[in-house]
């Protein structure tokens, strides 16, 4: 859970004595097993960046825990939770606000190594190369030495992704990895991203709001609503036979890159609502086409209405 | 006689290391009441296009060639009191982002008024608040919203003022550059139906500047692909996207993924666009092509008919 609190003005400070939070992740519950690939699928504020970051700890959830491998990192502090995050990295979204412009990409990446104390100098420098090369950086000399403007947007979120694989790390954050990189080349970023998943043994959780890219990537999703996950589970289920009204909105809003498509909207009214002071029960109900009485009155919780297959939803689409 | 014609055009950005071609000689021409979709990635010129028809290229960008006829007017070589009215009143722009296009300090009513003073200064405050009002009731937002500031609109909403600011003169032609791109999937299908809706209710003829391939298949009669500058194919909507001609075209439908596909491998292009600044020799695609030949490294291709489509490709030019 992470409600974040929202700083109000003086005036409103000295008159009332409540604080009022941002419920940007709200009772999220999901586990991963080894070589899983979960997509994370929501608009945005609906909390699946957030929920992304916790994963690693680099905030501090409200409540709740963070179980990995057996720890609870979400207790870890200091120093123990710095060697943990060896196991744990992220790619982030944009590769030209991740990237440091006054710093050559193989230091970049190589400070990633001595930052976390592995090897001796000379090891680090042959291991930032040869994961240069990997990442379709090659030959890695023509590289090294350049800064983060001299490379293309591909390039740079290549040298992002060698920054976080170059640890060796178990489980590895995606957030919106492809969003800023050009159409042609995403595919490219894809395709590489999903045979280092395989080389290394990654477990990916992959934060998208592009449901066609997540559908191309992922093995199972979750789809988040205002800072709660409304449906889970395996792709073909989740994208084949939607139970929750909100997926099948999203579904029906994606543009379909074919003029043939036949396309049947299913408009859901307005826009994300503000997640300061979300919406009573069901936080889809005021835009549910399907909403009755009791969406307003009580919160549905995520149940298992197919096999593997959960949905939080009074009234789901069977 | 077409409603938008552009012939031979040429935009340079002088720049220290070189004039770099944003346009290279494009020919287009737009029927009344049709739509075009002008796709391409980012950087091939798409946006510098858009704007040449209503003269507004940002220096150090310049129109160094070429024509363009809007309704019988010479946009190239008209007088600047003669493009004001072609800006608004003839063609309506729509820019790409509508958390940056309003001003802060103003609210959505004073917008209204000052695009319409500017063109029809005799008009009262209070006709013009009320043909706002108006608008943006047609647009699907309450029209009392019309005294509020643009931080308190949503995203969406924003870009339903933008589109309203961009139709309240009555233009024949509207120009929406990305429309969609910053906001979220069901708000994006949320604006492109209203944008089919009011193209039907008021004759308008459209250019949609996208990268998405998808809002393309969905809206657009004809689909115009660029490529550092270039055209490299046009072509009716349902037949470009059956059967792609130019390799680049074939190489950017096949990277985008398709939901309602099963099983789809995506493909990519590999390298990276040209620095035009020092563009290749022959065919702007030809480092990327897995097709190029010999006479590809040598020789530019021309855009030339075949079957129904225009392409600029060697591969179906048989001379």
């Amino acid at each position: 859970m992470k409600y974040f609190p929202v700083e109000k003005s003086f005036l409103d400070k000295l008159l009332t004595s409540q604080k009022s939070f941002v419920h940007a992740v709200d009772d999220v519950s999901f586990s991963m097993g080894r070589g899983d690939i979960l997509g994370l699928v929501g608009e945005s504020g609906s909390g699946k960046s957030t929920t992304g970051r916790l994963c690693l700890k680099l905030i501090e959830p409200t409540s709740g825990s963070i179980v990995f491998e057996g720890v609870d990192i979400a207790k870890l502090q200091g120093e123990e939770l710095r060697r943990f995050r060896r196991n744990m990295q992220m790619v982030f979204q944009d590769p030209t606000a991740s990237l440091s412009p006054r710093i050559r990409v193989g230091d970049a990446i190589k400070h990633a190594l001595s930052f976390q104390g592995v090897g001796r100098p000379t090891e680090q420098s042959e291991r930032t190369q040869a994961m240069l090369e990997r990442v379709g950086l090659e030959p890695w000399s023509n590289f090294y030495d350049r800064f983060p403007h001299e490379l293309s947007g591909g390039q740079r979120q290549r040298v992002v992704i060698a920054r976080a694989l170059v640890l060796n790390p178990k489980f590895v954050v995606a957030d919106e990895p492809i969003a800023m990189v050009d159409v042609s080349v995403r595919a490219q970023i894809l395709e590489l991203m999903l045979e280092l998943k395989k080389e290394f043994d990654l477990t990916y959780l992959f934060i998208t709001h592009d449901l066609a890219m997540a559908n191309y990537v992922c093995q199972s999703i979750a789809i988040m609503y205002l800072g709660k996950i409304v449906e889970t589970g395996p792709k073909e289920e989740v994208f084949g036979k939607p139970l929750h009204p909100y997926t099948l909105a999203l579904l029906s809003s994606i543009p379909v890159p074919d003029p043939k498509a036949e396309l049947k909207r299913i408009m859901p009214k307005g826009e994300i609502p503000s997640p300061i002071n979300p919406p009573s029960g069901c936080r889809f109900h005021p835009r549910c086409p399907y909403a009755q009485a009791i969406c307003a009155e009580r919160e549905p919780q995520l149940e298992e209405l197919r096999p593997n297959h959960q949905a939080a939803c009074f009234f789901p689409r069977m | 006689m077409p409603l938008l014609h552009i012939q031979s055009l040429v935009v340079e950005y002088h720049t220290v290391r070189a004039n770099v071609k944003a346009v290279d000689r494009v020919s287009l021409s737009m029927e009344k009441g049709r739509t075009l979709g002008l796709v391409g990635e980012s950087g091939c010129g798409k946006s510098t296009l858009g704007l040449s028809t209503v003269r507004l290229v940002p220096s150090p960008g310049r129109i160094v060639g070429g024509r363009i006829t809007l309704d019988g007017i010479d946009v190239v070589n008209c007088s600047d009191e003669e493009i004001r009215q072609v800006r608004g009143k003839r063609v309506g722009y729509i820019f790409q982002d509508p958390m940056t296009s309003l001003n802060p300090v103003k609210k959505i009513g004073d917008h209204f008024v000052e695009i319409i003073h500017t063109h029809e200064p005799e008009v009262s405050e209070e006709e013009a608040l009320k043909r706002g009002k108006d608008m943006i009731e047609r647009l699907g937002i309450l029209p009392e919203r019309i005294d509020d500031f643009p931080h308190q609109f949503s995203g969406g909403m924003r870009q339903r003022v933008m589109i309203g600011l961009a139709l309240i003169l009555g233009p024949d032609l509207l120009i929406a550059d990305e429309p969609t791109t910053s906001l979220d999937v069901i708000v994006e299908a949320q604006i492109i139906e209203l944008l089919k809706q009011l193209k039907i209710s008021l004759g308008l003829t459209l250019i949609l500047i996208t990268h998405n391939i998808g809002i393309v298949a969905e809206t657009a009669d004809r689909v115009a692909v660029m490529y550092a500058g270039r055209i490299a194919e046009l072509g009716e909507t349902y037949s470009l996207f059956e059967k792609p001609l130019h390799p680049y075209t074939q190489a950017l439908l096949n990277s985008v993924p398709n939901i309602t596909k099963k099983g789809q491998v995506l493909s990519w292009i590999p390298g990276a666009p040209p620095d035009l600044a020092e563009p290749p020799l022959g065919c702007l695609y030809h480092p990327r092509c897995p097709y190029a030949f010999d006479r590809c490294r040598k020789e530019e291709p021309l855009l030339l008919r075949h079957d129904d489509s225009e392409v600029a490709c060697h591969l179906y030019d048989k001379r």
